[in-house]
């Protein structure tokens, strides 16, 4: 297969690649970061204290977190054609990749806020602030390089993610290495996209990186 | 201002309860500052964070400005509207000053302005406003990480002071801070209180802080209020610990024998007087001086010092009564002297530590 054949193959797959990362990161960060938040908020000690409420939904985060994206991938089938009408393509696949993006994260999150200072959150209350204010001026913009540094984390994972639900028909770089690399032994097409799919990998962390070293500039001297 | 009545304080953990406050009536006049010292875990933190209800409590109720705070707190953990309204007017500064890193100086001094629901351009205003009265308007855009410690509590300041409180509180403002800082955020305190007539209540455990800022002060121990008074009339008490510990006497230990040690209080126009000599011309008797020590409490002179009078306490009471009928405070520290004044020796030693 000479370039220009792949070429338009590499193209499609990385647009099919970013679409499935792209609003499955959406949907873990709308997702997540509220859940995570509320399992601080609603444990010992917290502010809306509520603990029933806090083991569902850590019960619910941690099953999401333990299954094996393979078998989540499978298990949500029915419920993806349900919602999308299909559960092939890219747009079917964000179903699942978001599924199990969204209590990952969430447990990264509920990390990242617990790791605020009480201090602070004393502080915003002593000035007669409430739960909003706690959550979006205190809680969110301390937490915020912690937050960013984990969304990285969770892109990364759902670029491996996405590559697996690739082999399932979703498109994407994992379905053009499997597709043509594995079956039809087009090896160098298949060396390609893994390198695309690590250039891919570093750029998302090498850019998380910078914005969390960017935030967390505030935080040291200078 | 601030009263306190009955409060008590029981944290229960899962195998033990931790009696923090025990029953206790405090009592801040409006317009003073009022210290409260006392041991590590002694139960101070407890009682300034029951005062704006940071911490509710066990029983027993909390009057600010003649609102009762402990009424207007809601159900649960959540705060109830009136009660953060309440909150919005008393400000709070902390030992470890409590800014957030993901603002600017002025971001800080704003974040009660937001809370209060004021507009953009006015909270700006008030904030370099509060900056300024602070003298870090020239720092109104950096970092908190980029300040001084003494620079990062005048912003505490500034910030506890954006609601117009009328009282402030203090949880060991100063106890982060070198001898130097502390002194210039002390003077800070006590000009807020002189010139916005701003109560502040001040939490500490060291006694040097007392004496520059306080007009009165409480000792608390074990959960309790041991003694409270003004400066003035604790160090007029005999027997007063916190008297003892704000202006200790010095001078050697007194030896047991043939002679009585007393500790004499002087203020105000007695400071003057040569009244040892008057004792000694009058009634023959050699006064030796132990130790003396003159210093400004509270904004007062005061002069304290330690004599000895050759014989027993019986062979004395009627020079001590002299001194007595002067209008000095005589504490005497041995001597075969009555019960009373022999219990103070032992109070004094602990208050010191
Ligand atoms: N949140 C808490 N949970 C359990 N015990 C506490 C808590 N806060 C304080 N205590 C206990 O209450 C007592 C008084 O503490 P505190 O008010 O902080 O004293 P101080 O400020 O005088 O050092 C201590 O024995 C302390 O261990
Ligand atoms: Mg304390």
């Amino acid at each position: 297969m000479t370039w220009t054949q792949m070429q338009p193959l590499l193209t499609q797959a990385c647009v099919d690649t970013l679409y499935m990362v792209g609003w499955s990161t959406l949907v873990a960060a709308l997702g997540g970061v509220p859940l995570g938040v509320l399992l601080v908020l609603t444990d010992r000690g917290g502010m809306l204290r509520n603990l029933a409420v806090n083991r569902v939904v850590g019960a619910v985060v941690n099953v999401g977190r333990s299954l094996p994206f393979v078998i989540l991938l499978v298990a949500l089938i029915p419920f993806t054609s349900a919602v999308v009408g299909t559960f092939i393509g890219p747009t079917a696949a964000v179903v699942p990749l978001a599924v199990g993006a969204v209590p990952f994260f969430a447990r990264l999150v509920e990390t990242a806020v617990r790791e605020v200072d009480r201090g602070l959150v004393e502080a915003a209350q002593a000035m007669g602030g409430g739960t909003g204010t706690v959550v979006f001026k205190v809680l969110l913009p301390q937490a915020l390089p912690s937050l960013v540094a984990g969304l990285t984390t969770t892109v990364i994972v759902l670029i491996g993610y996405s590559a697996m639900a690739g082999v399932v028909g979703a498109g994407g770089l994992g379905d053009l290495a499997h597709t043509y690399g594995y079956q039809r032994f087009e090896t160098t097409l298949m060396l390609v996209t893994v390198a695309v799919l690590v250039a891919l990998v570093t750029l998302v962390q090498l850019l998380g990186d910078a914005a969390v070293r960017l935030l967390g500039r505030r935080e040291r001297t200078g | 201002m601030i009263t306190t009545t009955d409060l008590t304080k029981v944290y229960r953990t899962r195998d033990r309860e931790v009696t923090a406050l025990d029953g206790v009536n405090l009592h801040v006049q409006e317009g003073e500052v009022h210290g409260v010292i006392g041991q590590s875990g002694a139960g101070k933190s407890s009682l300034i964070r029951c005062v704006n209800l940071l911490e509710t409590p066990t029983s027993g109720t909390v009057t600010v400005d003649g609102r009762d705070l402990t009424a207007l707190a809601g159900r649960g953990a959540r705060p109830s509207a009136a009660l953060r309204q309440a909150r919005s007017r008393i400000g709070m500064v902390f030992q470890h000053f409590n800014l957030l890193s993901s603002r600017t100086v002025r971001g800080n001094v704003e974040l009660p302005l937001e809370i209060l629901g004021l507009g953009r351009a006015e909270r700006r205003r008030k904030a370099l406003d509060l900056l300024d009265l602070v003298g870090l308007a020239p720092h109104a855009r950096a970092h908190p990480a980029q300040l001084s410690g003494g620079q990062k509590q005048r912003v505490g300041i500034a910030r506890a002071l954006a609601g117009d409180p009328k009282v402030l509180l203090s949880d060991e403002a100063t106890s982060a801070l070198d001898p130097e800082t502390t002194a210039s955020v002390l003077a800070l305190l006590r000009d807020l209180n002189r010139q916005l007539g701003l109560t502040v209540l001040l939490i500490t455990h060291e006694m040097d802080v007392v004496k520059t800022v306080c007009d009165s002060a409480s000792l608390m121990r074990d959960g309790r209020i041991a003694e409270s008074g003004t400066v003035r009339e604790l160090l007029a008490t005999p027997g007063s610990a916190l008297a003892a510990a704000l202006f200790p006497v010095g001078g050697p230990p007194p030896e047991d024998g043939d002679r009585t040690v007393v500790d004499v209080t002087f203020h105000g126009a007695a400071t003057g007087r040569p009244l040892i000599s008057q004792l000694a011309r009058t009634y023959h008797v050699d006064v030796s001086i132990l130790g003396a020590a003159m210093d400004t409490v509270g904004g007062a002179q005061i002069g304290r010092m330690r004599i000895e009078l050759p014989g027993r306490f019986s062979d004395n009471v009627v020079p001590i009564g002299f001194l007595r009928e002067q209008g000095l405070a005589v504490e005497v520290v041995t001597g075969a002297a009555p019960a009373d004044a022999q219990a103070s020796a032992a109070p004094t030693k602990e208050a010191t530590r």
